[in-house]
């Protein structure tokens, strides 16, 4: 775990710092800062919170902002079974363990590879929720102060960082047939399905890469 | 209770069960070989959706904006084989870079 912790520790500033953006938007949204902890101690996933804040910032109502949340967090039902096999011990562990998968826990820990480490998964998982929420409350309460740290490129740094892992699992052919395949379902569907369902769907692009083996 | 709550706990209970569908039910099983082969082609097919997701969605559309930038200053670091922590500065200092001059 300590080991996660030391992967994790570059990731952990920028992390924070998108748990403080979470936070003004929380708050210009008028989600209350009580609220905007608690949904990022709880649901800890930084796109879903992020939609249905706004969802509900705009008058949306709740059944929307439950659905846009729900659909971009679905991907982590097929994440969450990749890792599955390594979980170990009593129900409540793994349901607790479970609530660290991310996309960043998962990738940075060799998800759905067989060098999967659930140890360095537990210390990604911790270490960034802490940052994410710690980040949410600072974004929650001081939002006037310090202004909203996503003008700053932070949505860049996340697109890099995704480059980054994306490079780190081209590895051979079958890799690249999957990968294309995910890119261009997401490109395609993007335009014409609600958001979290171009990512859930390039999850079918697993299936390109397998045949091909 | 105020719509706010109702929400925060619905997407937490929710999201909790969605990711404990892997860990709570196949823990500790012998996963079939040829399922892990498929699985091992669930990170790259996610990633490159994530790229593009992250890279240039923004809601409905596609779009270029700053993070273009962001994007090619990482596909560099990782060219120049630069670690993780160096492709994500390089990222968020090309896409802030980006929107100062522009």
């Amino acid at each position: 775990m300590g080991r996660g912790m030391r992967v994790a520790a570059p990731l952990v500033p920028a992390a924070a710092a998108l748990g403080a953006s979470f936070g003004v938007l929380a708050r210009t949204a008028h989600v209350g800062a009580a609220a905007a902890v608690v949904m990022s101690a709880t649901t800890f996933a930084g796109s879903a919170q992020v939609a249905a804040v706004s969802v509900l910032g705009a008058g949306g109502g709740v059944a929307a902002a439950v659905v846009a949340a729900l659909l971009l967090n679905a991907r982590y039902a097929p994440i969450g079974i990749s890792i599955g096999g390594s979980f170990r011990g009593r129900f409540l562990r793994r349901l607790a363990e479970a609530q660290l998968v991310v996309d960043e826990s998962w990738a940075l820990s060799g998800g759905g590879t067989p060098e999967f480490d659930l140890g360095v998964f537990l210390g990604v998982g911790v270490a960034l929720w802490v940052a994410w929420t710690g980040g949410t409350a600072v974004g929650a309460l001081l939002g006037g102060v310090i202004g909203n740290p996503s003008s700053f490129g932070l949505d860049g740094a996340f697109a890099a960082l995704f480059v980054a892992l994306l490079g780190a699992q081209l590895r051979n052919r079958r890799a690249f047939a999957a990968a294309a395949g995910g890119a261009l379902i997401a490109v395609v569907l993007t335009p014409v399905t609600p958001p979290g369902i171009p990512i859930l769907a390039a999850t079918a692009a697993a299936l390109a890469g397998w045949r091909r083996a | 209770m105020s719509a706010v709550w109702v929400s925060v706990i619905a997407i937490g209970a929710g999201t909790a069960a969605l990711k404990a569908v892997g860990p709570v039910a196949v823990a500790g099983r012998r996963v079939p070989p040829r399922l892990l082969g498929l699985l091992a082609m669930l990170a790259p097919a996610l990633l490159a959706a994530l790229v593009i997701d992250e890279g240039f969605a923004s809601g409905r559309s596609l779009v270029l904006d700053a993070r273009v930038a962001g994007l090619a200053a990482g596909a560099l670091a990782v060219a120049l084989r630069a670690p993780i922590w160096a492709v994500v500065v390089a990222g968020g200092a090309a896409t802030a870079l980006v929107r100062l001059v522009s």
